[in-house]
């Protein structure tokens, strides 16, 4: 749709605005998507002239350091050790050797062994004199993915150690050689709680995040390309070993076997349900939720305290608690049908759980029921901060309440919880816990059951990935296929709504 | 005041009332509809004539039988677990929470900017995911089913890092000048933190406890990887879940009831008191998204 001037704007109808808007929402996607492309071959190109330059720099430090810093290439630390910095050649010279006797020790065999993910697989012997069958365990794929996976990290952090250390030599004979002195070892120290202090607080935390959530869906995303699975473990029951992309072609392939429904089908089909689930979670909770703010907020209406207390207190009670509690409220023989059944309105249960579209309403409901409280909150404190005259100033013109709402409260809302609604979407596309302990899933679909385990009209990929892996043929490879499918899904999204938002980003200006 | 305009007067307070009345209604409506489901759990809790569910709220014979059997099955286990995994959890995420979120919003580093969106990154990834070779690697270490309490720990506070922006919006919006001039001072990094911003900082402090309190408190689906069946290793989550599965729902109804009940106690009456921090923390760092 081509963009209008402002004056053409203002000449169309009310619907007609509107209708341009949407249009120009549209009309902007393929735009944005190929901007989002386009930084991401920026960022590439730059990554590559990065290391380029570093390469220079390696060299031509090389050809015009003196004969400690030349030394330094090859015995990490040498250089400050022999400027008088002990500390920090000294934590260089160990974590070369430490590097080292590891690569010897361990790190050459695991990356050896890491194209066959192991050779030997489980044996098994008849012992004569027990006359039992005795297992013999060799190879251990799951290990050998792990620890290779962790020895190349290692070696990364070794690369990137070892160009510290000769960007420090030149960094120093720059520093003699302008006649200053070097820092001592106790100012370092000194340093860890003053200038570099960063780094000392993230240590921490990055640590843990690196080995816990980085090398694990590092590990998981390798998964994808192999068979590892219950039947497949690659220890005790069998070696896994690599299959290349042929678990994305079984998630994607319309053929499957007799009677059941292909993969491609049923991926389709719950990608569609979280999409949808998506949208009217975060929609439903966030103007239902300013709703409830703005009653609370308005002018003579007392007790404000009270009623916000209310709905904070059903936020502190666990959800898993709440949420089985009404799932079983609203099951057959439950209190919601006992109720309805006793007054007469209804002489047969209502299939809350039982009927594919009475589950999906039911769970967008119950769903507000759990997210307006967190949303009235936030509503409140962003209300709260809308100057008061600016409604004056309308209600002197002669604006009235709905005019005021779509005028001012709405467009200061949506400007600030932008980026809230992203996160939000994006959480409610990962919202295990309303989803699995509301339904578990069901109602059971029949046709998407017999290809994948028990596939259920509510559920979601999470939950689809949940039960994948917890199931009985634990298939994790394909578990792992939809989880990198749900990044990517995740991923296109945040690209596009970020390049369509206003350049609300900007954390500088809140400062 | 002409006849006129004292009429419209009129016709305003009217219809100002007319809404508030409406609005009224709605308010009652609404905590009405929040606030029926709990009432109907604590009141089936006391409920003795039946174990299983039933369609009328009233207990026909009222009685603690169901608190009684709750401490003579594994519930005491599953809630020392928890309390246990909670508390841990609580202390250990704030430090790295804050850590973070303290060096994000104060230190203009070179790395800052990719960190940050590296990590936005790294949560599109389902979380779930990771649990397959958590788990496998726990287990070598002997850290899951029966032993799954500090298992458990490591994995929350491990990747606590990650939930770092309610917190950093906080230290956003206390002014940087404070720092600068205790800089000028002759103040180390560690004594500007120590002796200017932890003193400011103790709404954010309280409502970081209090969400990571509470995360644990009601996790169901890294405890359950974890545990595994294990009923010595479950968290009440777990266990209450499996009480409601088909073949246990018909025996433990009414106990699951007095478990959630007893389990819903301690963090609402601590969100009672700390509500004012977590209205706080929640709408200000909304705002910060």
């Amino acid at each position: 749709m081509a963009q209008l001037s402002d004056l053409e704007y203002l000449k169309l109808s009310k619907g007609r605005r509107l209708g341009y808007k949407v249009g120009r929402f549209f009309a902007k996607i393929p735009q944005a998507t190929l901007n989002a492309f386009q930084r991401i071959g920026g960022a590439l190109k730059s990554g590559v002239t990065a290391i380029g330059r570093e390469a220079k720099d390696i060299v031509t430090t090389f050809v015009n350091g003196d004969w400690k810093t030349k030394l330094s290439y090859l015995v990490m630390g040498f250089g400050c050790l022999a400027r008088g910095q002990i500390l920090r050649g000294l934590l260089f010279l160990l974590f070369e050797i430490v590097f080292i006797g590891y690569m010897i020790l361990s790190g050459a065999y695991w990356l050896s062994m890491m194209p066959s993910l192991g050779k030997v697989g489980p044996t098994e012997t008849y012992d004569e004199i027990y006359d039992a069958y005795v297992h013999t365990y060799n190879d251990n794929s799951f290990q050998i993915l792990l620890y290779s996976v962790l020895t190349i990290f290692f070696i990364i952090a070794f690369i990137y150690t070892w160009r510290v250390n000769i960007r420090q030599n030149k960094e120093a004979e720059r520093i003699l050689a302008a006649g200053k002195r070097l820092k001592s070892s106790k100012e370092d120290l000194h340093s860890m709680v003053d200038e570099s202090f960063h780094k000392t607080l993230l240590s921490l935390p990055l640590t843990g995040i690196i080995i816990f959530t980085v090398l694990p869906l590092i590990f998981m995303i390798l998964v994808a390309f192999t068979n590892y699975d219950g039947a497949h473990d690659g220890y005790i029951s069998n070696l896994f070993h690599w299959v290349g992309l042929d678990n994305f072609n079984t998630l994607f392939s319309w053929k499957s076997a007799s009677g059941t429904q292909s993969y491609a089908a049923t991926f389709g089909e719950i990608l569609s349900w979280t999409l949808m689930w998506a949208f009217f979670a975060t929609f439903t909770n966030y103007f239902l939720g300013m709703f409830v703010a703005m009653a609370i907020n308005k002018k003579g209406i007392k007790g404000k305290k009270l009623w916000r207390t209310i709905l904070v207190m059903t936020i502190a009670i666990p959800q898993f608690i709440s949420l089985l509690y009404v799932s079983k409220m609203f099951a057959k023989d439950g209190i919601v049908n006992g109720a309805l059944m006793s007054l007469g309105w209804i002489d047969k249960a209502l299939p809350f759980w039982e009927d594919a579209t009475w589950a999906r309403v039911s769970v967008i409901l119950i769903n507000i029921w759990i997210g307006i409280p967190y949303l009235m909150l936030m509503a409140t404190g962003i209300l709260m901060n809308i100057p008061a005259d600016l409604y004056e100033s309308a209600r002197i013109d002669g604006a009235n309440p709905w005019q005021q709402y779509t005028k001012i409260t709405l467009p200061y809302m949506l400007f600030i919880t932008g980026p809230y609604l992203l996160t939000s979407f994006i959480g409610n596309i990962n919202n295990f816990n309303v989803i699995f302990l509301l339904t578990g899933g069901a109602p059971t679909n029949p046709a998407a059951s017999s290809a994948s385990g028990s596939v259920g009209y509510t559920d979601l990929l999470i939950t689809w990935l949940f039960k994948i892996s917890t199931g009985a043929e634990s298939k994790y490879y394909l578990a792992s296929v939809i989880g990198i499918m749900v990044f990517v899904v995740v991923s296109i999204i945040a690209l596009i709504v970020y390049n369509l938002l206003p350049s609300i980003k900007n954390e500088e200006d809140f400062q | 005041m002409s006849e006129s305009s004292m009429k419209r007067h009129m016709g305003l307070r009217a219809s100002r009332t007319l809404g508030n009345t409406l609005i009224y209604i709605l308010l009652i409506t609404i905590s009405a509809i929040w606030l029926i489901p709990f009432f109907c759990i604590v009141l089936q809790s006391f409920r003795v004539e039946s174990t299983w569910q039933v369609g009328y709220v009233m207990p026909k014979v009222w009685g603690l039988d169901n608190y009684r059997k709750l401490f003579s099955s594994d519930f005491t286990r599953w809630y020392t677990n928890t309390f246990i995994i909670s508390v841990f959890t609580a202390l250990f995420q704030t430090v790295i929470v804050l850590c973070m979120s303290y060096t994000l919003s104060r230190f203009r580093f070179k790395m800052r900017k990719p960190l940050m969106r590296f990590m936005l990154i790294l949560g599109f990834f389902p979380g779930m995911l990771t649990m397959i070779i958590l788990y496998r690697v726990l287990k070598d270490l002997g850290l899951t089913q029966a032993n799954a309490v500090p298992g458990l720990i490591l994995v929350y506070i491990a990747s606590s890092g990650m939930g770092y922006y309610v917190s950093k919006g906080f230290f956003d919006t206390i002014p940087k000048s404070l720092d600068e001039a205790a800089r000028v001072d002759g103040a180390t990094r560690f004594q500007v933190l120590k002796k200017i911003i932890l003193p400011l900082s103790k709404p954010i402090v309280i409502y970081t406890v209090l969400t990571a309190f509470m995360g644990p408190w009601g996790d169901y689906v890294f405890a359950r990887y974890i545990s595994f069946g294990a009923s010595a290793g479950m968290n009440v989550a777990v266990g209450l879940y499996n009480w409601l599965t088909p073949d246990q729902i018909n025996n433990n109804y009414t106990m699951f009831c007095a478990g959630g009940v007893l389990v819903a106690i301690p963090v609402t009456l601590l969100f009672l008191f700390l509500q004012k921090y977590y209205v706080e923390g929640v709408t200000g760092g909304a705002v910060k998204g």
